[in-house]
C-alpha cells in the first residue's frame, strides 16, 4: 500500500475518558460534531443513531466553514452514561467525522434555539399574546388583523414555556430549528 | 505530476500503484470500460467468479490469508446488491477489502435506470466508508484513500461507486502521495494505562490472556510479541474463534478456544480468573454467555483499536486504546523494566486448577461402528494435513465449530472463517481467494453440505484458474446446528432442517470437471483424505457422517461460562430456559 499524506495533528481518536463511572440514570447530552461536508455525511450520522437504537431529541446541521468544507452537527441525545459514551465512540469511528465534543460534560456551554410561532386570535387573547411575547423578548415578524408570527430565541426550555403559554391564546403552528450550542470561554 | 487518463484507466493505475496483484470480479454494463482496461494490461490478474457474493468472499479470503487488502470489482444494481452480504461479513470480522462498483452514468442517477440502485445508500451501514465519485478529476484520491481507510485503524470494507460516464471521461490522475487524508487512528496506547496493566500482571493470582481477531489484524508482529509476552509471564492464553493461530495450538500455555463451543478449561478459566487481559477481542455474545455472570471476580483490561468496542457490553477496569502490536511492545518494555515480576507461586496453583479442568477432556469422543463421527473425520484431517503448508476455510455451522475444536493452528492468517456474521456459503469462495494468495499451499474448506451448496457455483472458478482447493464436506444431510438447536429448544421438532434431494456430490464434482471422492467408512477415511491431498486439482470430498451428532461442549444461551453442557451424556432436556430461548 502506498502511503498517503496525513495532515499534521489529525487523528480520529477522541479525548474523552474511557473509564467513566456508569449509572442507570438517563441523561440529556448536547454533542457538537464537526464533519467533512461530503454528500451522505448526515445520513451516516443519523443512520448510526437509527441503526443502533439511540435517541435524537434535536438535530441541527449547516456548513460552518465554507473554505474548509466543514459542517457542524449539533445533536441533543439522551441515554444512560454508558450509552452516551458509546454514541460518542461510534460517532468517532465515522471516517468523515473530525471531532466529537460533548458540551454537556466538557465545561460550560451556551445553547440556543430559534422558533417561529403562528398565533391567531382577536380581542383579549391577541393582547395577551403580544404582552407575553414582549415578556419573552419575542419579535413580531409577520402580522395580520387576526394573527401574529413571533420569532423567539432562547433555550429549548424557554421555547417550551412560551409554547405552553401560547396554547390557550390561539397557537396554530410552531417551527423550531433545534439546538445550536457552543462552549463558553476562549477555547474552541 | 498529474497525468491525464480516462477514469477506467485511473482505476487500473490506482490498483497497480497500491500493489494489488489480483482482483475478483464479474463484469456487467456499468463496468465495461474498466474491464476493457483490465484486458489491455498484465500487471493485475482478474479472477472471474460465478456470483458477486463469491467475488467479495474470495477477496476476503485473500485478505484474511495474506494480510493484504482484497479487491473485488462488480457492476451496478444487482452486482452491487449481491456484494452486500460479503461487505457485511467483512465489516463484522474487520477484514480490509476494497469493492469497486459500477454505476449508471451520472446524468441517469435517480431516474430508476436499468441496473441502477442506490449503492452508497445500500452499503452505507455495511461498509467502513464509501464514496460515490461524480467527476473523473476527483476519482483518483478516493481510490487511494480507500486502501488507507480499509487497512488502517480497525480494518474493514470500503466501496467506491463509479458511474460509467466517469469511467469514460478523461481527467487528471493524482498519485497516492499527493492525496491528503485526515483519517489517522491512534495506534500508541496510553502509557499510564499500560503501566497499570503491567502492575496488575505482577500481582495477579489467576490471570488469563483472552485474545481475538485484533491480534491477527494487527499483523505478524503482534502475534510475535504476544508469544513473547505469554512465554515470559507464563500466563494461560485462550482465544476467540477469530483469533485462532495468533498463539500456536501446540504452545505450552494454550488452553484452547473459549466461548459457546469453546473448551471447558478455557471457559472455566475465564470464569474464575482474577485478571482478564483482553487483547483485540470484543466481548461478543458468543464469548460472554450470560452477561451478569461473566467472569464475576476479575479485574478486566481491554486493548482495542476501536474506542467503541471498549465498555460496549462489559465494563472494563483498564481500557487501552491502541493497536495491539504497538501496545504489546510498550507493555513488554514496561513490564520488563519493572523487573519482570509475576506471582509465580499463585500462578503455579492456577495452572494446577486449569490442569484439573483439562482432565475432563471435553473434546473426547468414541469412534465406533461403521459410521464416521464428524469429530473423527476432523481429527484424521488434522493428523494427515498438519505437516503441510495448510490453510483452512470453513462454512458456518457445526462443522465450523468442530473444525475450530479439532484442528490446530500454529500461525496467524491460517484460519479463514466467518465469525461475526456467520455467513453460510463463505468458505468455498474464500478458499479460492486463499489459493490465489498462496498458490502452492494446501487449501482446505471444511464445509457442511448445506452451507457448501450456497456458493457451490464457485467450483467453476476453481476449475477455470486451476486452483486445487479441497472442499471437505461433512455431510450429515441436515442443517446440523439448526437441528441441534431444535433438539435442545423446540422439542425435537425438526422444522425444515433436513437437506432433502441432495445432489450426488461425486457426480457434481465430475460435472464441474473436478474430482469427487465419497467416503462413508471410517476404515477408508485416511486413504480417502490422502487421495484428496495428492490430487492435483480441485476436489469435492463427500464425507458421510453421523446424522444426529451434537456439537459439544456448549454453553446454552442465557447461561454462564461455568454452566457448560459437556457431551452426549449431558442432560440437554431443559438446558435452555425461557430467558435463554429468545437469544440466538
Amino acid at each position: 500500500m502506498s502511503p498517503l499524506k496525513i495532515k499534521k495533528g489529525s487523528t480520529s481518536h477522541s479525548a474523552y475518558n474511557l473509564r467513566p463511572s456508569f449509572s442507570d440514570k438517563v441523561e440529556r447530552h448536547t454533542l457538537a460534531i464537526l464533519v467533512e461536508n461530503e454528500p451522505g455525511v448526515l445520513s451516516r450520522v443519523i443512520g448510526l443513531f437509527a441503526g443502533r437504537g439511540y435517541n435524537i431529541d434535536s438535530l441541527t446541521v449547516a456548513e460552518v466553514d465554507h473554505l474548509g468544507h466543514r459542517s457542524r452537527i449539533t445533536i441533543v441525545t439522551s441515554g444512560t452514561p454508558q450509552i452516551i459514551v458509546q454514541i460518542k465512540a461510534q460517532l468517532g469511528r465515522i471516517v468523515d467525522v473530525h471531532s466529537v465534543h460533548d458540551l454537556t460534560v466538557e465545561g460550560a456551554s451556551v445553547e440556543r434555539e430559534l422558533a417561529l410561532f403562528k398565533v391567531t386570535g382577536t380581542g383579549d387573547h391577541r393582547i395577551e399574546a403580544i404582552r407575553l411575547a414582549d415578556i419573552f423578548r419575542a419579535n413580531v415578524v409577520d402580522s395580520t388583523l387576526e394573527s401574529f408570527v413571533f420569532e423567539i430565541t432562547g433555550t429549548s426550555e424557554k421555547i417550551d414555556a412560551f409554547a405552553e403559554l401560547m396554547q390557550p391564546l390561539g397557537l396554530q403552528e410552531i417551527a423550531r430549528t433545534g439546538v445550536a450550542a457552543l462552549s463558553r470561554g476562549s477555547l474552541a | 505530476m498529474t497525468k491525464a487518463m480516462t477514469g477506467a484507466k485511473m482505476v487500473v493505475q490506482a490498483l497497480i500503484d497500491q500493489g494489488v496483484d489480483v482482483v475478483f470480479g464479474y463484469p456487467g454494463g456499468a463496468v465495461l470500460p474498466i474491464y476493457d482496461e483490465i484486458f489491455q494490461q498484465n500487471s493485475i490478474k482478474h479472477v472471474l467468479v460465478r456470483h458477486e457474493q463469491g467475488a467479495v468472499h474470495a477477496a476476503e479470503g485473500y485478505a484474511r490469508a495474506t494480510g493484504k487488502t482484497g479487491v473485488a470489482l462488480v457492476t451496478s444494481g444487482p452486482g452491487a446488491t449481491n456484494a452486500v452480504t460479503g461487505l457485511t461479513d467483512a465489516l463484522m470480522d474487520s477484514i480490509p477489502i476494497v469493492v469497486l462498483t459500477g454505476q449508471v452514468p451520472t446524468f441517469m442517477i435517480g431516474s430508476d435506470a436499468f441496473q441502477e440502485c442506490d449503492t452508497v445508500g445500500i452499503t452505507r451501514p455495511c461498509t467502513k466508508h464509501n464514496w460515490l465519485v461524480k467527476e473523473t478529476d476527483k476519482l483518483a484520491p478516493p481510490l487511494h484513500e480507500a486502501f488507507h481507510v480499509a487497512a488502517s485503524g480497525r480494518p474493514g470494507p470500503v466501496v467506491i461507486d463509479i458511474p460509467k460516464d466517469v469511467q469514460f471521461a478523461t481527467g487528471a490522475y493524482t498519485e497516492a502521495r499527493q492525496v491528503e487524508t485526515h483519517y489517522n487512528p491512534q495506534v500508541k496506547g496510553d502509557i499510564e494505562m499500560i503501566t497499570e496493566l503491567a502492575k496488575a500482571m505482577e500481582t495477579a493470582k489467576r490471570p488469563i490472556f483472552y485474545t481475538g481477531g485484533g491480534v491477527i489484524n494487527s499483523g505478524p508482529a503482534a502475534s510475535q510479541l504476544l508469544r513473547e509476552l505469554v512465554a515470559a509471564t507464563g500466563f494461560p492464553i485462550t482465544s476467540t474463534l477469530m483469533g485462532l493461530g495468533c498463539y500456536p495450538a501446540s504452545g505450552e500455555n494454550w488452553v484452547g478456544m473459549l466461548g459457546m463451543h469453546g473448551l471447558y478449561e478455557a471457559n472455566m478459566a475465564m470464569h474464575d480468573c482474577d485478571l482478564m487481559i483482553n487483547i483485540g477481542a470484543r466481548f461478543d455474545d458468543r464469548i460472554t454467555g450470560r452477561l451478569d455472570a461473566f467472569s464475576p471476580g476479575s479485574k478486566k483490561a481491554h486493548i482495542d483499536i476501536d474506542a467503541s468496542s471498549i465498555n460496549k457490553v462489559i465494563k472494563v477496569d483498564i481500557p487501552i486504546l491502541g493497536d495491539v502490536a504497538h501496545v504489546l511492545e510498550d507493555l513488554l518494555n514496561v513490564w520488563k523494566s519493572r523487573g519482570r515480576k509475576t506471582n509465580k507461586a499463585e500462578i503455579g496453583k492456577w495452572w494446577s486448577h486449569i490442569n484439573d479442568w483439562r482432565k475432563v477432556d471435553c473434546l473426547k469422543f468414541t469412534q465406533e461402528g461403521k459410521v464416521i463421527k464428524p469429530q473423527y473425520a476432523l481429527s484424521r484431517l488434522e493428523e494427515l494435513t498438519k505437516k503441510y503448508d495448510r490453510y483452512i476455510c470453513t462454512e458456518v455451522g457445526q462443522h465450523q465449530m468442530w473444525a475450530a475444536q479439532y484442528l490446530g493452528f500454529e500461525d496467524p492468517n491460517r484460519w479463514m472463517t466467518s465469525g461475526g456474521l456467520g455467513t453460510m456459503g463463505f468458505g468455498c469462495p474464500a478458499s479460492i481467494g486463499v489459493q490465489m494468495g498462496h498458490p502452492d499451499a494446501l487449501v482446505i474448506n471444511v464445509a457442511g453440505e448445506a452451507s457448501w451448496l450456497m456458493n457451490m457455483q464457485e467450483m467453476g472458478t476453481a476449475m477455470q484458474y486451476n486452483l486445487p482447493v479441497k472442499q471437505f464436506i461433512l455431510n450429515n444431510e441436515r442443517l446440523g446446528m439448526v437441528r441441534q438447536w431444535q433438539e435442545l429448544l423446540h422439542g425435537e421438532r425438526y422444522s425444515s432442517s433436513w437437506s432433502e434431494s441432495l445432489p450426488d456430490f461425486v457426480k457434481l464434482a465430475e460435472a464441474f470437471g473436478a474430482k469427487g471422492i465419497i467416503c462413508d467408512n471410517p476404515d477408508d477415511l485416511d486413504d480417502a483424505i490422502m487421495e484428496m491431498i495428492h490430487y492435483d486439482g480441485p476436489v469435492l470430498f463427500d464425507c458421510l457422517v453421523e446424522k444426529h451428532e451434537n456439537c459439544f461442549p456448549m454453553i446454552p444461551s442465557g447461561k454462564a461460562h461455568n454452566e457448560m453442557l459437556l457431551g452426549a451424556d449431558a442432560d440437554t432436556a431443559n438446558a435452555i430456559q425461557a430467558g435463554g430461548a429468545v437469544l440466538v
